[in-house]
């Protein structure tokens, strides 16, 4: 087999992200002043090269299907890939780039036929971890630390390493996989070498060859041709776009499910970054970080921090103090011992959260032509003027542009706003949207790409996200968005995450108001045919914990506060009904036990007696007992206003038809001396004042007759049997909590 | 193993006197001024191994191994070591075993308690002496601080916190300076290299005195954490229920593994906040729920099945312990239990027992 030119090719093995491979490709592309430069990637990506200069990394290389975008693949960059220094090398010095991977038209369309037969794609990568074997003949039981020990964490100045990459991975090669490759693989590398071969029939000098370390022993020898031209005939293939989009961190850590990932990419980007002392000025950023937090930490602190992280790397036997030292030292010295800070403070630079851009000009992602589609399909053209929209929710069409727009806002493009008071509102078919495209729109939507190639799944990825670290309220909002927008599988995950969230949540009231729209929700996504019954586990588990709560949490409130508990045990009531079953009962319960506690304030005393009455639950004799022992003389005159006010809130129909409750109000009022009459005056008439004028009248005629008719034909409207059918009546059609 | 028989508990210097000599004998790596071993060896004394002669080297601490890398590391910085964790988590007895480690000698130990005075700090005097010879250094009487200054050794703290605050600030001289003075004789006493302290304390304990910042700088931190998996942790109560048992003379009972593992998970859940199948969240009580606790539960609910049961430990034995456990602040920690009780072991299969003994003794 005819070896290679080694003065005119050189083939430079690499870790895909890691600042020491960076540094290294590019001191040796100084060094070696190509004129070529071949990078693994995608070939069709070649004329994309032109846009490198007005990138900012990370930034990933995006290939997908013309016809179907959600068949994509991704290929990221950050400012440490050995490979993004490669191609800001040769746009800098002018040197050509080719792409030399295996085409994206071959692997996407093969991905599809392979997931139909064995999923064998992912295969290879696990299949052989030469890191894996290489690190353990240096005596590593983990690999990615034994290639930051030798490679990543090199400061500039060493000797090339790259010989003895290709030399070590010949030997790796040899021993796991003595037989030439096969299948995807050996594609892969047959492509390599095709590329290279052209490069040098086009007479360049000096060729450089950056690409995966596994593929270098590949690429030192040439065999003939065509046996690779054998390989590469009639593979399947798609038509293909490619284009550049802007990337995160987060998505290139490996915890993200990115399978070339990095544990840590803010360390790497700090490593490559900084032009020395990279653990003392990590540590010093730590140290900045907790003080922002009002946390007191001293230099002496980061002195000592820096020194034991010298001690345990000598101790550990390492070169140099890497992540997990800086970690310990974090943990053991900056925050003296609080675990839970130091975590956090090192999660969040070890991430070193960073957002990408790319430049206008770059051609259109995917994302930008599934939403064209679908503007083209649902007839809603992006108009920069103003538009009114009006959508009738049962035709198939509006609801799907409904959706879209839903999706839309949720992604950070909000094209339609929707009207005031139709967002929420479940229970109408009409939904009102004011529509207009700003200009900034397309950008964001660029933006937007890196959560996904489809309207739909960059949503849902976008929802996931968020439901990451918002708050229950939030969450609850969003388990709504995720029923508007039509997005069940994003629904499945936030649930899960509410139902986390509420278990650590132990504000009863965020959890009362948190209620509500889920218990909602739970009806309209049964209406969706969504399958609401995880959904109403939480919403269950939820009322249970309030109603565990409730009775210590109201406790010792005073009259003020307890205005909007009294509008929260309401609104939870309705949610209640709605679920039915053992929850309302179990709430039932809890208001029962709440009702007759004297530490409880007169007003949510008084309306947990009402509900209850309401729900059949408090019998005549014993709601009369108890206003009696409210209202005698043993009970501030301002307790029982605030009980009376709890209690008949909103309809005084009660009081016209129970002559004995309202006789007790009245012997009460006139029982009171001057004084406290005088106080109790102004809550007694917002509570009278806020019946009907007819209730009003109806009150005041018994008042001054002595007492209502007492018709036995005239049976007052079983309210408790009434009231689930109101509720879920008033549900229904979209009517606040209670009428 | 080479102390007399006679005595109780032999130090850890004395009981692993052959490890130790072994670990010596193999150790080539540098060792820190006044240190017996090279840090290496001090972890691999701690945490276990074999040596190449075939000395098998028991391990004395389960556990991660970058907490005794974090801890001997601070040790060879000379930076004091300050230890921390709910009760049970072994601190005291990780710090025993690396002075014995690395000075030999674990017996220079200060134990702090509300009444620890300056004297067991620093130096006091034999005062027969002092009255009859006036102030010498034959009247002096050395603190195990003092002599571990002199002598460049380890000297323990335990219970750092419960020592009151004036008392424990007496430490901030000797960590900063490494000096202790006795302005009485003129004279000081200069810390000899090899000299470090390693103290203990209880993080989750109330009534503690809390370390002053500029003491609390003077040390690195190594939490401890509690027992990592169930399994382990079911391990470790069983064997010291089994013999509390006996050192209580107790009747035997049957113990039930099924009870222990009940009480170890609900004391796991409870203290990690999330359920074991990690599906569910829970909220943590204020009580520490250490392992060492569960212990207790369990010894009380057997001395009940033996005096007042059937002789079988069963869920109404340990209910009210664990209730008594679990709930030490009656308001807010009553509604973490109910809830808990409501949301959890309510679902929770074959635990309707549990559930309605543990009800049954809340209410």
């Amino acid at each position: 087999m005819p070896a290679l030119d080694t003065e005119r090719v050189h083939v430079l093995g690499v870790r895909h992200h890691g600042p020491g491979s960076a540094r290294a490709v590019r001191a040796e592309l100084e060094r070696l002043r190509p004129d070529a430069v071949l990078i693994e990637g995608p070939p069709e990506a070649d004329a994309l090269v032109g846009h490198v200069g007005g990138l900012e990394p990370p930034v990933a290389l995006l290939a997908y299907d013309r016809f179907e975008p959600s068949r994509a693949a991704f290929w990221p960059f950050a400012v440490f890939s050995p490979e993004w220094q490669a191609l800001r090398y040769a746009a800098e010095h002018g040197a050509e780039v080719r792409f030399c991977d295996l085409p994206a038209a071959h692997t996407l369309a093969a991905r599809t036929e392979e997931e139909e037969e064995t999923g064998e794609g992912e295969a290879p990568r696990v299949r052989v971890d030469p890191l894996g074997v290489l690190a353990e003949a240096a005596g590593y039981d983990d690999p990615e630390r034994w290639w930051d020990d030798v490679v990543e964490q090199r400061r500039d100045g060493g000797p090339s390493p790259f010989p003895a990459i290709a030399e070590a991975m010949a030997a790796v090669r040899a021993e796991l996989a003595p037989e030439p490759e096969t299948g995807h693989e050996a594609r892969r590398e047959a492509h390599m070498r095709q590329v290279l071969r052209a490069a040098l029939r086009a007479g360049h000098e000096r060729i450089a060859v950056v690409c995966g370390a596994w593929h270098v022993p590949a690429l030192l020898e040439l065999p003939a041709a065509t046996a690779d031209a054998r390989l590469l005939r009639g593979l399947p293939k798609t038509r293909v776009a490619t284009t550049w989009i802007p990337w995160t961190h987060g998505r290139l850590a490996a915890a993200s499910g990115y399978r070339a990932g990095v544990r840590s990419p803010g360390w790497y980007h700090h490593l490559f970054t900084t032009p020395d002392r990279p653990v003392e000025r990590w540590l010093t950023e730590t140290a900045r970080r907790l003080r922002d937090r009002g946390h007191a930490v001293s230099s002496s602190h980061v002195i000592e921090a820096v020194r034991l992280c010298e001690t345990l790397a000598a101790l550990r036997g390492r070169p140099l103090a890497g992540l997990e030292e800086t970690a310990e030292a974090t943990s053991a010295v900056l925050c003296e011992g609080a675990e839970l800070r130091a975590r956090l403070v090192h999660d969040e630079m070890a991430l070193g959260e960073r957002l990408g851009a790319v430049p206008p000009d770059t051609p259109t992602v995917p994302l930008q032509r599934d939403l064209a589609a679908q503007q083209k399909r649902l007839r809603l053209k992006p108009g920069a003027l103003d538009r009114d929209l009006v959508l009738d929710l049962r035709k198939d069409v509006d609801r799907e542009r409904s959706v879209l727009l839903h999706r839309l806002g949720l992604l950070g493009v909000p094209w339609g706003a929707p009207r005031r008071g139709t967002v929420r509102s479940r229970g109408t078919f009409r939904e009102t949207w004011a529509l207009r495209w700003e200009p900034e729109y397309d950008l964001a939507v660029i933006e937007a790409s890196r959560w996904g190639t489809t309207v739909a799944a960059a949503t849902a990825a976008r929802v996931r996200d968020r439901a990451a670290d918002a708050d229950l309220p939030a969450l609850t909002a969003l388990v709504e968005d995720c029923l508007l927008a039509d997005l069940p599988d994003a629904l499945t995950d936030t649930v899960a995450q509410l139902s986390r969230r509420a278990a650590e949540d132990a504000d009863i009231q965020r959890l009362m108001r948190a209620l509500p729209p889920l218990a909602r929700s739970v009806r309209y996504g049964s209406v969706r045919r969504f399958d609401a019954d995880a959904l109403r586990g939480v919403a269950v588990e939820m009322l249970r914990r309030v109603c565990a709560g409730l009775t210590v949490a109201v406790t010792g409130l005073d009259e003020a506060a307890a205005v909007p508990v009294a509008a929260d045990v309401d609104a939870t009531h309705t949610a209640a009904v709605l679920l039915g079953g053992d929850a309302e009962t179990g709430w039932l319960d809890a208001l029962e036990a709440l009702a007759p506690r004297s530490g409880v304030p007169g007003r949510l005393s008084g309306r947990a007696h009402r509900l209850l009455r309401d729900s059949g639950r408090l019998d005549a004799d014993t709601l009369r007992l108890r206003l009696s022992q409210v209202a005698s003389p043993g009970t501030p005159p301002e307790r029982t206003a605030a009980w009376i006010e709890g209690f008949a809130a909103d309809s005084g129909l009660l009081l016209v038809h129970d002559s004995a409750l309202l006789d007790l109000i009245d012997q009460w009022l006139t029982g009171l001396s001057g004084r406290a009459f005088v106080d109790v005056l102004p809550l007694l008439r917002r509570t009278f004042g806020g019946f009907t004028a007819a209730e009003r009248r109806s009150i005041a005629e018994l008042v001054v007759r002595g007492g209502v008719d007492r018709d036995p034909a005239e049976q007052p409207v079983d309210t408790g049997r009434a009231a689930a059918a109101v509720a879920a009546a008033a549900a229904v059609l979209g009517l606040p909590a209670h009428t | 193993m080479t102390a007399t028989p006679a005595v109780l508990r032999p130090h850890a210097e004395q009981a692993y006197a052959e490890e130790l000599a072994a670990l010596a004998k193999a150790d080539d790596r540098p060792r820190p001024p006044g240190w017996k071993l090279s840090p290496w060896a001090v972890t691999q004394y701690v945490l276990g191994a074999t040596l190449d002669d075939g000395t098998e080297i028991t391990p004395k601490y389960v556990g991660a191994r970058r907490i005794v890398e974090v801890a001997v590391a601070t040790l060879a910085t000379d930076r004091a070591l300050l230890l921390l964790g709910v009760p049970g988590t072994a601190k005291t007895w990780l710090s025993e075993h690396l002075a014995a480690a690395i000075a030999g000698d674990s017996t220079l130990l200060v134990q702090g308690t509300a009444g620890t005075a300056e004297e067991a700090v620093r130096y006091g005097w034999n005062y027969a002496r002092l009255l009859a010879e006036g102030p010498s250094e034959k009247a002096l009487v050395p603190s195990p601080v003092m002599t571990a200054m002199a002598e460049g050794r380890l000297a323990r703290v335990e219970e750092l916190t419960r020592i009151p605050s004036d008392v424990q600030d007496a430490l901030i001289t000797i960590l900063s300076e490494k000096t202790l003075p006795v302005p009485e004789l003129g004279i000081e006493v200069q810390a000899q290299r090899g000299f470090n302290i390693i103290a203990t304390a209880n993080d989750r304990d109330r009534g503690v005195n809390d370390l002053s910042s500029a003491l609390r700088r003077r040390f690195n931190t190594v939490v401890l954490p509690v027992p990592q998996t169930a399994d382990d942790e079911v391990e470790i109560v069983t064997r010291r229920v089994a013999q509390l048992g006996r050192n209580l003379d107790l009747p035997e009972v049957p113990a039930s593994l099924t009870e222990i593992r009940r009480v170890v998970t609900v004391f796991r859940e409870l203290r990690n906040g999330i359920t074991e199948d990690g599906r569910t969240k829970v909220k943590s009580p204020s009580g520490t729920l250490s392992t060492a606790e569960a212990i207790s539960v369990i010894t009380n609910g057997i001395a009940l099945a033996a005096h007042f049961g059937d002789g079988v430990l069963r869920p109404t034995d340990v209910a009210a312990g664990i209730s008594g456990a679990v709930v030490q602040d009656p308001v807010s920690d009553g509604v973490v239990w109910r809830e808990y009780l409501e949301t959890v072991v309510r679902e929770r299969e074959d635990w309707d027992d549990f559930y309605a003994a543990c009800r049954e003794a809340s209410h």
